[in-house]
């Protein structure tokens, strides 16, 4: 018999006037102990709803209309109450998807990782705390012993998403459910979590359901694949199967949305045909960062000395991992945040730092997009009200003037003009997404700031966007600045890059000669995390020295030296720590911050995986000098 | 966490600063002073000027408050002008008798308070959680004097159950002296308990729609676990502050009650000092009850700041 058989399972939701909606439309399949079940689908397709159904459990505003959830052959859904919240945590158990936001901010990570096996009398809180630290080791978490007493803020977010396995796991599970469990995390942190999740449920022996719309990371886990649309079975069968030959349209069409592995030669390669001569936007050595400023160093250094240029009508992508400082360049640039030292530069004339003394016509020029579309619109007010204000503040225009122009916008960004009457929440994601680009565009700017437009959308939609986005900057000359940190979007849309880590640019150039050879070692790193759509990807690239060298590493930002030396698989020990790695040039503006000889680098990236110590301190020239 | 805390100090002094010139010398910009009105209809110029030099009053005015703030700092709160007796002396009792109401309402409230928010957030929609609801909603909504009235006609006229006035002369037992307090006790912990449930109801459904309490559900903790562990100490915040104001209402904002009851505490005696222009004690009660808000509201941010583990265990 199998653990757990989910047999024709519907779920609806109500609507105001009492007609039902069904949600989840007979979903059949089963699980076998040991086993990790992944079910795929977009956002809609009813897979979390499903998923939390072996728990017994509906968000609110959902209930179970027909078919039985059975664990060891007892149906779920009619159990008693109480026997329903025994069995949670304790033979099911949960992992969502934002551990930031699951965590209880107020109580230790140990009380909260050992509460369901307490409360449910499996074990006493002595032994709990024991398993628990048991479980930490096995995830690799740092100071296992101390690790209880801290609080959920006092670690980072890829330590939460494994404290949650933890919390989990504490009370021996038969069944784990996990909730798209990686997809908030970089994709660094993501292999890291996904080898300690698979690592644990193997050791454990629990089955599993696994929640994803990332078809990458489903070969990478699971045994068997579900496929839902729209609440209905598509396919289903052995992991082998589906991803190798799949047999369903709509499993195809998914199996098209995963990101390619960023290389080389994957962005458009049109001319634009504008001048090159002048920059549209620079920032140039730029320190920032939060609290008091003296001497030009603020209290908290989030940016160390940038410099960047965006010419003309071109797409500057702007990647690095969370907290790296991506948003913060866009927030100088912008100057809700005045940097402490150096200049933001528009068409040849410096602005002012802060916003506040930049006049009318600086503010037009260069316009913010953000990531929420959500919290970025006004909830209350029309949408035509929301475009209609910057047409009045920036062009002038009133009346007659202001709604043609409105629509004009709407029309930009492909929506019905009828939409100027709606409010906000009667939009969906990416509408909404939409009239937060036209909004940035009502006042015909030269400079849009892009601060991860992309990221909070389903990978269908945020493709849309995508095409928008270059369609727009073929037709109005627009400079981009495109913050990301999924390199496959920024790789295939933008003429340019730069990779910031720990608040420094550690590599910019041409999109296709940062994407290939030589790397700065961290865009080295970047590239090799994104996850391939091939079954024992994770296993090779946990083999790499990249892997074994920058994975699960903190990020450290420091004053002086590399902030890359602790995660570098090349660092030279009492160099790269100590000293500013030198800018080498490599061909037509392409940078790379490194201390290695660029010959060095690629020799170390084609040659056999071995870690280069005791290297001379590289001369600061000779490089510019070989490379014609 | 330490500089926060001496930072809210810090700012709770300015604030009593503040208030203490607000105080001085929004009073003495009003017509008449206190030499006048204790000479009456009788005064000549000379016994006018004799009695303010007498009373300080012909000094200039920073000189006379800087001697009022430093004499308010140090307990010397001045002489009154209407009868010649010591404000301190004259305060003493009234602030005593008003602590006392003060103290048995808050023992009461508070705990009940937290009792019924919590029970009405527990089983959210059911009927005690609608009784509570809408009862609480109609009592903050009436005047503490409509609902003292309706308790008097009530227990005292109808019933014949309570004293309508809570007189007392000294020397009673405790079950007498509680007799004679009950109707104006009764009054006020209606009156600030409604808010103070509300409130905790209110804090702790917010809390409930977070995800780290689907979590708790969903590790199958038991519904009053989750309310008292996992929202109480997220929603404890707001929950302190209002507690605080009623608090703060209890010792300053009690007029009308201690009026209609005839009770003598430090608000009662507040009006008549106004009504007898008696500045220094006007005065001295304003300060009395402006440093008991500055004090419970300090309080409160400090409780805040202590449940909050970010704010308590930074990074």
């Amino acid at each position: 018999m199998a653990l757990l058989e989910v047999d024709n399972l519907k779920i609806q939701a109500m609507k105001d006037d009492g007609t039902p909606v069904p949600i989840v439309k007979g979903v059949s399949f089963e699980i076998k102990a040991g086993e990790v079940v992944a079910l795929i689908g977009e956002s809609g397709s009813g897979k979390t709803t499903i998923s939390l159904a072996s728990l017994a459990y509906t968000k609110p505003g959902l209930e179970f209309s027909g078919g039985e959830v059975r664990l060891h052959g007892e149906d779920l859904l009619t159990m008693d109450p109480l026997k329903q919240r025994d069995m949670r945590g304790q033979r099911v158990a949960y992992l969502a998807q934002s551990a930031a936001a699951t965590f209880n901010p107020a109580i230790t990570i140990g009380e909260q990782v050992t509460e369901s096996a307490v409360l449910h009398g499996i074990l006493s809180q002595e032994e709990a705390t024991k398993r628990a630290e048991e479980l930490y080791v096995a995830l690799e978490l740092p100071d296992p012993d101390r690790l209880g007493g801290r609080y959920p803020h006092q670690v980072s977010g890829g330590q939460l998403q494994r404290l949650m396995a933890a919390m989990a796991l504490v009370g021996k599970p038969d069944l784990l459910v996990l909730d798209e469990p990686t997809t908030a995390l970089d994709v660094t942190t993501q292999i890291e979590v996904l080898k300690a999740f698979k690592k644990v449920i193997r050791e454990q022996g629990s089955a599993a359901i696994y929640v994803t719309h990332d078809l990458a990371v489903v070969a990478q886990v699971a045994d068997h694949i579900v496929v839902l649309y729209s609440g209905e079975v598509q396919e289903q069968g052995p992991v082998d199967q589906i991803i190798n030959h799949p047999t369903h349209d709509y499993t195809r069409r998914l199996m098209a949305a995963v990101r390619p592995t960023p290389t080389a030669g994957m962005g458009d390669d049109t001319e634009h045909g504008h001048g090159r001569s002048e920059a549209a936007i620079a920032a140039r050595g730029i320190t920032a960062g939060y609290g008091g400023i003296v001497d030009g160093e603020p209290a908290v250094t989030i940016l160390r000395d940038i410099n960047v240029e965006v010419e003309r009508g071109d797409v500057v992508g702007v990647i690095g991992e969370s907290g790296c400082g991506k948003s913060t360049l866009a927030r100088v640039m912008a100057g809700l945040l005045p940097s402490a030292r150096g200049e933001i530069v528009l068409g040849g004339k410096t602005l002012a730092p802060a916003l506040k003394d930049r006049d009318r016509d600086e503010l037009r020029k260069v316009q913010f997009v953000f990531q929420m579309a959500d919290t970025a619109l006004n909830p209350r007010q029309y949408i035509g009200d929301i475009l209609g204000r910057p047409v009045e503040f920036y062009l002038g225009l009133t009346g007659q003037e202001k709604r043609k122009r409105v629509a004009e916008l709407l029309d930009m960004v492909e929506l019905p003009i009828a939409f100027a009457e709606r409010f906000p929440m009667e939009l969906s994601g990416g509408q909404k997404q939409r009239i937060n680009l036209a909004r940035a565009l009502a006042g015909n700017p030269e400079v849009l700031l892009c601060d991860e437009v992309t990221s909070a959308l389903d990978s269908i939609v945020g493709a849309n966007v995508i095409k928008l986005l270059t369609a727009l900057r073929n037709k109005t000359g627009v400079s981009f600045v495109f913050i990301s940190h999924d390199l496959s979007t920024v790789g295939s849309f933008a003429d340019k890059i730069v990779v910031l880590y720990a608040g420094r640019v550690v590599e910019q150039g041409p999109t296709d000669q940062v994407l290939s050879p030589p790397y700065h070692p961290y865009t080295r790193l970047l590239i090799t995390s994104v996850p391939e759509l091939r079954i024992g990807w994770l296993e090779d690239t946990m083999q790499t020295r990249e892997a074994a060298a920058g994975i699960a590493r903190g990020v450290e930002i420091t004053a002086v030296g590399c902030p890359f030396f602790n995660r570098c698989p090349i660092a030279i020990p009492g160099t790269c720590q100590l000293e500013v790695p030198p800018v080498r040039l490599h061909g037509d503006g392409h940078q790379i911050a490194c201390h290695h000889t660029l010959d060095e680098v690629e020799e170390s990236e084609a040659g056999p995986q071995q870690i280069l110590h005791g290297y001379e301190k590289p001369i600061m020239d000779d490089d510019a000098a070989k490379k014609p | 966490m330490g500089p926060m805390i001496f930072r809210r100090i810090v700012i709770g002094f300015i604030t009593l600063w503040v208030v203490s010139v607000i105080v001085f010398f929004g009073l003495s910009i009003l017509p008449g002073d206190a030499a006048a009105i204790q000479l009456g209809q009788a005064a000549t110029e000379e016994s006018l000027a004799a009695l303010r030099a007498q009373l300080g009053l012909d000094r200039p005015a920073y000189i006379r408050y800087f001697t009022w703030l430093g004499g308010m700092a140090t307990g010397d709160m001045g002489i009154s002008n209407a009868g010649g007796a010591t404000i301190a002396s004259l305060i003493d009792f009234r602030l005593i008798k008003t602590l006392e109401l003060g103290g048995i309402v808050a023992v009461i409230s508070v705990p009940l308070s937290i009792f019924l928010g919590l029970a009405a957030a527990m089983y959210p929609g059911t009927w005690l959680d609608r009784i509570l609801t809408f009862g609480t909603m109609s009592l903050v909504a009436v005047p503490e004097f409509l609902i003292a009235t309706f308790l008097v006609l009530i227990f005292a006229v109808k019933l014949q159950w309570m004293p309508s006035i809570a007189y007392m002369s000294g020397g009673e037992s405790l079950w007498e002296w509680l007799h004679a307090l009950a109707m104006p006790i009764l009054t006020l912990v209606i009156v600030v308990s409604a808010q103070m449930i509300r409130m905790t109801r209110a804090g702790i459904l917010n809390v409930m729609n977070s995800p780290y309490i689907e979590m708790a559900i969903l590790k199958g903790v038991a519904r009053k676990r989750i309310i008292l562990r996992h929202a109480l100490f997220n929603a404890i915040g707001p929950i302190i502050n209002v507690i605080a104001l009623n608090l703060a209402y209890l010792v300053s904002g009690v007029v009308i009650v201690e009026t209609i009851f005839a009770y003598s505490g430090l608000a009662k005696l507040m009006i008549d000092g106004v009504q007898t222009r008696d500045f220094p004690l006007v005065q001295a009660c304003a300060m009395i009850f402006c440093g008991t808000y500055v004090l419970l509201l300090l309080t409160a941010d400090i409780g805040a700041i202590l449940s909050n583990p970010r704010l308590r265990k930074p990074k």
